[in-house]
């Protein structure tokens, strides 16, 4: 019987392989990347060398008597004495934020990916609708729904949970529950592509080997998760630390972040030199989080 | 080795056989699986055959717990298994995918089931295990960077390494070329042997099953066509499923009207034919007449038949040429076409496309098969690919 599986097939010499081209065809990813090189160049690198020197003028000018670059380093210190209470409120509310975020865009990426079946599609757009409308309306409506005077609150008194004079406006609760809110799309949409990969197979494997599905979720599914949950983790914090509307609409000044010190530096008190050092505090203070995060989830042991 | 396997069958003690008991699964109004009952006995290797939709996935998944069954029993010696989830299992399988973990290496990939029943040193067991398949110099590698056979030996023994009392094979030999998979065949059995642990094997291709398993079951739409040791099943098949299944039969249409003496007189196309009453299946009324190819042997002419042999004329219609044999087509006087193949063991001539031969048989190499009223011969063309390929 095997003797039937042994009929010879013909098969021809290797064609050979086509010399490599040269010239302009060698050129052609360059001449591809150049006008995004340039725009990045006119729009991105040029501004930042402006900021940065801008976060060295002398801190007595103003935009009536100019400025002059006389490398004042002190900007950066001075700055950061006057605010650090709203920077270390940056990185906590957008902290705070992005583990309720975790919390509920982890199961939800979950569900579409690995559940939802013919309604994936359908339940991704939903993610995705609120982007259809302006950043800030979403945020204004956020201010109607947690009005005093609104059903929501209304409701809370009602149940006890919040006191007869409480309310949620106007607090870190209303400002940490948009952010939340607001970039929770970004956090779910790569780690639904990540989970969207996952072969199920994999998971029936670990529960063949005697992986409960706590241990199952623990040992397959969350490392291999980890690119999306990166991803989308970063994508939800950096901007969620830098933010100013959700604190500007939902917040007082008591809850204003670093943003809305950058905000007001340039556009209500117009000293530049401070919002540009202050720009620069906030890049540097994500730039270290980030690596360092991405340090330890890059290391970290996955058994 | 062999004293390890030893140690092995005696750490497992309270062990006991495999039993399905009237296991239906049916997907909506599909049944995949159709009351299905059977023993497999403890360390054994057991195949369970058939071709794509036949139920032996489901069947497999089913004992593993990766599926709820309909109605019925899976019994593990007297415990009732049926509900039992997945992790419960004394029962691991290799998936036909592998179902490697791509971000742990071999040597975690193999201590997986280990550290989640709570072992910590697992060091020893799992080189002992890469040692038993050749691998341990890869045990840092990740799965991607192991060829398929590579990747197959890992899936293999990550199940083995738990010792657990069956082992489910998914056809994990399917994905890989035909070379390497005989010497995986080998090596499986060898394996088997070893450690005495009940296989079972899901696989359509019929020679893995045959070369393999000391027991096979052949399935058919949800069902065992019939189940026995491979030399049974081919040399006496109790259906024209299992006879075409498992390697290729002539059927033709017969008529039987019961048994003289030892004998059972049959009526095929206006000729006599006798078979021993003992490879009988059926003996009365619409018969299948069944000779395999290899047992047809062609003569020139009917005074060479040898005495007690049977025979029919006919003229060959192709011939072609495999090296181990030649294999023929024959159309009979009554237009079907039978294949016979021929050992090229030097003795006996060839017989050109068009000249007229006679295919002689001894009778009992024959066998008779319950057939449908009206069917008409079966015989199966001659095929360059093995038989039972899925489609």
């Amino acid at each position: 019987m095997s003797a039937l599986a042994h009929v010879p097939t013909p098969s021809g010499p290797a064609a050979p392989a086509p010399p490599p081209r040269r010239g302009r065809h060698r050129l052609l990813p360059y001449l591809l990347l150049l006008p995004g090189a340039a725009w990045l160049f006119v729009f991105f690198a040029v501004p930042l060398l402006q900021l940065a020197a801008a976060s060295l003028y002398d801190p007595s000018g103003s935009l009536s008597t100019g400025y002059a670059l006389t490398w004042a380093f002190s900007n950066y210190p001075d700055a950061l004495q006057a605010y650090w209470p709203q920077f270390a409120r940056s990185f906590g509310y957008a902290g705070i934020a992005l583990v309720l975020a975790l919390l509920l865009g982890y199961p939800l990426a979950y569900a579409i990916a690995q559940k939802a079946g013919r309604w994936k599609n359908l339940l991704l757009v939903c993610v995705v609708a609120p982007m259809f409308t302006s950043f800030l309306v979403r945020t204004l409506a956020w201010k109607t729904i947690l009005s005093d005077n609104g059903w929501f609150v209304g409701l809370l008194r009602d149940v006890h949970l919040l006191a007869p004079d409480g309310r949620l406006l106007a607090t870190p609760f209303a400002v940490i529950l948009g952010l939340t809110y607001n970039f929770l799309p970004f956090l779910v949409l790569p780690l639904y592509a990540s989970l969207e990969r996952l072969d199920h197979r994999l998971l029936e494997a670990a529960g063949d080997l005697y992986a409960n599905p706590v241990q199952t979720f623990r040992r397959v599914t969350l490392p291999l998760s980890m690119p999306g949950l990166i991803a989308g983790t970063l994508l939800f914090f950096i901007p969620a630390t830098g933010d100013y509307i959700n604190a500007e609409l939902l917040g007082t000044p008591n809850e204003y972040m670093i943003g809305n010190v950058i905000d007001s530096a340039f556009l209500v008190r117009l000293d530049y030199p401070q919002g540009a050092a202050l720009s620069f505090l906030l890049m540097a203070a994500i730039l270290a989080v980030v690596f360092g995060y991405l340090r330890r989830a890059g290391t970290e042991e996955v058994l | 080795m062999i004293g390890m396997g030893a140690k092995l069958r005696e750490r497992d003690a309270p062990a006991g056989d495999l039993r399905l008991a009237n296991l239906t699964k049916r997907f909506g109004i599909f049944t995949a699986v159709d009351d299905l009952s059977l023993t497999i006995p403890q360390g054994s290797f057991f195949a369970l055959l058939g071709s794509s939709g036949c139920g032996k996935t489901t069947t497999l998944r089913m004992i593993a717990g990766l599926e709820e069954p309909t109605s019925g029993q899976v019994l593990l010696g007297a415990r009732d298994v049926t509900r039992l989830r997945p992790y419960k299992r004394p029962v691991n399988t290799v998936f036909q995918s592998y179902a490697l973990f791509p971000h742990l290496d071999v040597h975690q990939n193999v201590a997986f089931g280990l550290r989640r029943r709570g072992k910590r040193s697992t060091d020893d067991d799992v080189m002992g295990m890469l040692e038993l398949v050749q691998l341990r110099d890869y045990a840092r590698h990740y799965p991607a960077q192991l060829s398929g056979g590579q990747q197959q030996r890992v899936a293999l023994v990550r199940a083995l390494v738990n010792h657990p009392q069956v082992l489910l094979l998914d056809e994990p030999l399917g994905a890989l070329d035909l070379k390497l998979r005989r010497q995986m065949q080998i090596e499986l059995k060898r394996i088997q042997t070893e450690v005495g642990i009940t296989f079972v094997h899901v696989t359509h291709d019929q020679e893995e099953a045959m070369t393999m398993a000391d027991t096979v079951a052949v399935m058919n739409a949800g069902r065992i066509e019939q189940l026995g040791a491979p030399a049974e099943l081919y040399e006496f098949p109790a259906t024209a499923f299992v006879a075409n299944f498992l390697g290729q039969s002539n059927l033709l249409a017969a008529e039987a009207a019961g048994p003289a003496g030892s004998d059972v007189p049959v009526t095929a196309h206006g000729a006599r034919f006798s078979v021993p009453a003992d490879r009988a299946r059926s003996d009365r009324g619409a018969v299948y007449l069944g000779v395999r190819p290899e047992k047809l042997h062609l003569v020139g002419s009917a005074a060479q038949v040898p005495s007690g042999h049977q025979h029919v004329e006919g003229v060959v219609t192709d011939a072609s040429y495999v090296g181990v044999s030649t294999q023929y087509l024959v159309r009979t006087g009554w237009g079907s076409e039978i294949s016979a193949f021929t050992a090229n063991s030097g003795t006996g001539g060839q017989h050109p496309v068009g000249t007229p031969v006679v295919a002689h048989w001894d009778p009992r190499h024959a066998f008779l098969l319950p057939r449908e009223p009206g069917q008409d011969d079966r015989t199966t063309p001659l095929l360059d690919e093995p038989v039972g390929a899925p489609s």
